[in-house]
């Protein structure tokens, strides 16, 4: 793919997709540093199973685009060894599923390395993971995994749902002397919006207020903001306006923002793609519980999350296992007009 | 004339020696006996305080293992990169650690190579280029591979080199790690410490080809099996692969055969073996008698250097242990250092 740019005469900002703006932020970073290599299955000539190395190979050649073997755990291991001692990779996992192969390099050296070396060494690696349903990849290709890996100490863990933000926290990533993983929506890559040229990061640990309002609180990650945002101008309508918070990040989590809100609105609302036992959500729940926005509740706080099920292949059933706009209009409505 | 004539003879006695006595000189090799002794001496300090309770947890002793570890960093420069297994102290000495700090780190002190958060089966010290020792078998095989590449792309000429054990030759990381380094031509040599026993089982029961190094051919890279026991073999071996991956030819598999004679940590029970196997090789093959006794034979030490290098080893482990004794422990509030990098 190639990082075609449109620009918007009037405004002089440029539209890029979510992919390009992926692909924008490597592209950055190689020429920046040396240091920086790009590691993965199929990311060569192929241009990665999504295209979202597209064509750097032919800018910055294979020993810096570097196809690996479909060695999930040993290339994860490589990228890990390469970090310690002098290199920035940035691994792309094909799907997010496959890094259930790898959770060895990830959990026990990259995350823990600093650590049990008693701060030594650093492990800059970068690791993006293609995530979450709606191709109709099934329940091995589909998963939402972020979870898992923010249950890690050691791991920085980011979750972007705009082309703005999936290019600034790459870069930030990059930046970062720790783990990241970056999980990135496939149904994302597609999308469009504004992107500013050149370097800039977004800071991890950093939520975004994306719509703000006074009834309720959403807490949304990755696509799961604009069907919150979706929801919300339908709610406008009806007279009930929601707040919007794209968490971001879920490691370091941004308790700050969160609760803040939390504490204007008096109801929360969490929607995410995981499943919802032992998700995302269940953390941003106890970590209001627990906060002084405890005592301004004025409903049970709600968990719209992931169904308990492996992703089925059906249209309609695996639409049916992750919250849609439906799911969030109609929670929102009981929150806010006490139905529960 | 007669002075050339005898210069000449050295020249040729020399020409006729094995490979380590022509490569080194008689101090280096003086030096990996005091390295071979260090290890020992350490591991039985490191057991004896654990007896005592100094030291909590568990390890892994590589007692009869110390001519494969001296053996294979004699050929490594301090810029060159090790990974190190849960036996890995052996690993650690003779890449140049100081047994001082690894005393405090056993002990768990703030002085320790990992100020108190690794222990044994993380021991490290990055400033000599060992990346540490690893508590997953198998998993600092690509970790290695990472490091060659590393030293690739930047051309640092630095070699990596990978010990583990027979147990993880049957780990995927391993078959993974091999074929990366092999088809990138990576600076990295894998050494295997075949001791007979992953745990309590068996090579021959566990593994499906006679010796680890048949698995070389596999990934296309020269497989080199050697008695593990004779420092001079392991030595020889190391430098020609060590060679062979710093000139751009790639990796070697090297299968040091050997034994360890303590347990594989501290709740073995020994059902496995028997203890005329252990006596066996214990009186019959140990790798510090071997060494002694070829040093002497080739006259670069008599016993009176041998008795003066052991003097020494036994006030470096006392003195090691009274510094770990005598270190701070950690506060707890620094409890959360160093889960991550703190950003000025």
């Amino acid at each position: 793919m190639n990082v075609a740019v449109e620009v918007k005469a009037e405004t002089g900002a440029r539209e890029l997709t979510y992919a390009q703006a992926i692909q924008e932020a490597m592209a950055l970073a190689m020429e920046a540093d040396e240091r920086v290599v790009l590691m993965g299955e199929d990311i060569g000539v192929y241009g990665g199973a999504f295209q979202v190395t597209g064509n750097l190979v032919e800018r910055f050649g294979p020993e810096r685009v570097i196809d690996t073997p479909i060695s999930e755990l040993g290339g994860a291991g490589v990228a890990v060894g390469a970090a310690v001692t002098g290199l920035r990779p940035i691994f792309e996992f094909q799907f997010s599923d496959f890094a259930t192969l790898a959770m060895e390099q990830i959990v026990n050296q990259a995350a823990k390395m600093r650590y049990m070396l008693g701060g030594a060494v650093s492990v800059p690696v970068v690791m993006r993971f293609p995530a979450g349903s709606g191709t109709g990849a099934a329940a091995q290709h589909s998963q939402s995994l972020e979870a898992w890996f923010g249950h890690v100490p050691g791991l920085k863990v980011v979750q972007p749902a705009t082309p703005h933000d999936a290019k600034g926290l790459l870069l930030a990533a990059v930046q970062d002397p720790d783990p990241v993983m970056i999980f990135e929506h496939k149904l994302l890559y597609k999308m469009k919006g504004e992107v500013p040229e050149g370097f800039y990061t977004v800071p991890i640990g950093k939520a975004a207020v994306r719509r703000e309002g006074r009834d309720v609180t959403i807490v949304a990650t990755s696509i799961m903001v604009q069907k919150a945002l979706d929801a919300a101008a339908t709610l406008a309508g009806e007279g009930i306006d929601a707040e919007v918070i794209d968490l971001r990040t879920i490691r370091p989590m941004d308790r700050k923002t969160v609760v803040e809100s939390v504490k204007k609105t008096s109801r929360l609302l969490c929607v995410y793609e995981g499943v919802k036992t032992l998700g995302v959500g269940a953390e941003i729940s106890a970590m209001v519980a627990e906060s002084e926005a405890f005592d301004y509740l004025d409903a049970p706080i709600v968990r719209l999350g992931g169904a308990e099920t492996p992703i089925p292949y059906n249209p309609d059933l695996e639409r049916a296992t992750v919250p849609q706009v439906e799911n969030i209009l109609a929670a929102a409505r009981d929150l806010v007009r006490g139905a529960r | 004339m007669a002075r050339s004539t005898k210069a000449r003879g050295q020249t040729a006695a020399k020409a006729n020696q094995p490979f380590l006595y022509r490569h080194y000189t008689p101090e280096q090799l003086r030096e990996a006996l005091r390295k071979m002794y260090l290890i020992r001496r350490f591991e039985e300090g490191a057991e004896e305080s654990y007896m005592r309770g100094l030291i909590h947890g568990t390890m892994h002793l590589s007692i009869g293992q110390e001519a494969s570890a001296v053996g294979i960093c004699m050929a490594l420069t301090d810029e060159d990169q090790i990974t190190s297994t849960h036996r890995g102290h052996g690993h650690s000495i003779a890449k140049g650690a100081d047994v001082k700090r690894m005393f405090a780190e056993f002990f768990g002190k703030t002085t320790g190579y990992c100020r108190g958060r690794g222990g044994s089966m993380h021991i490290a010290d990055v400033t000599k280029g060992n990346l540490g020792a690893n508590g997953i078998v198998g998993g600092g095989i690509p970790i290695a591979v990472g490091a060659a590449l590393t030293a690739k792309r930047l051309g640092t000429g630095k070699v990596a080199v990978s010990f583990f054990g027979d147990g993880a030759n049957n780990e995927g990381a391993f078959h993974e790690a091999l074929n990366m380094a092999s088809i990138w031509k990576l600076p990295v040599v894998f050494v295997c410490e075949n001791n007979g026993y992953g745990m309590s089982t068996s090579v021959a029961r566990s593994t499906a080809v006679p010796n680890i190094a048949d698995r070389a051919a596999a990934y296309s890279m020269p497989g080199v099996i050697i008695d593990g026991n004779i420092l001079s073999k392991v030595a020889e071996a190391a430098n020609e692969a060590v060679e062979r991956a710093r000139l751009g030819q790639g990796p070697t598999l090297i299968e040091c055969k050997t034994y360890r004679y303590r347990g594989h940590s501290k709740s073995d029970r020994n059902r496995y073996r028997t203890k005329e196997e252990i006596e066996q090789w214990m009186t019959q093959h140990d790798p510090i008698s071997l060494y002694e006794a070829e040093l002497r034979e080739f006259g670069v030490i008599d016993e009176a250097g041998i008795a003066a290098i052991r003097a020494d080893v036994e006030r470096e482990i006392a003195e090691g242990i009274e510094y770990a004794k005598a270190s701070p422990a950690p506060e707890i509030a620094d409890l959360e250092q160093d889960v991550y990098t703190e950003l000025a």
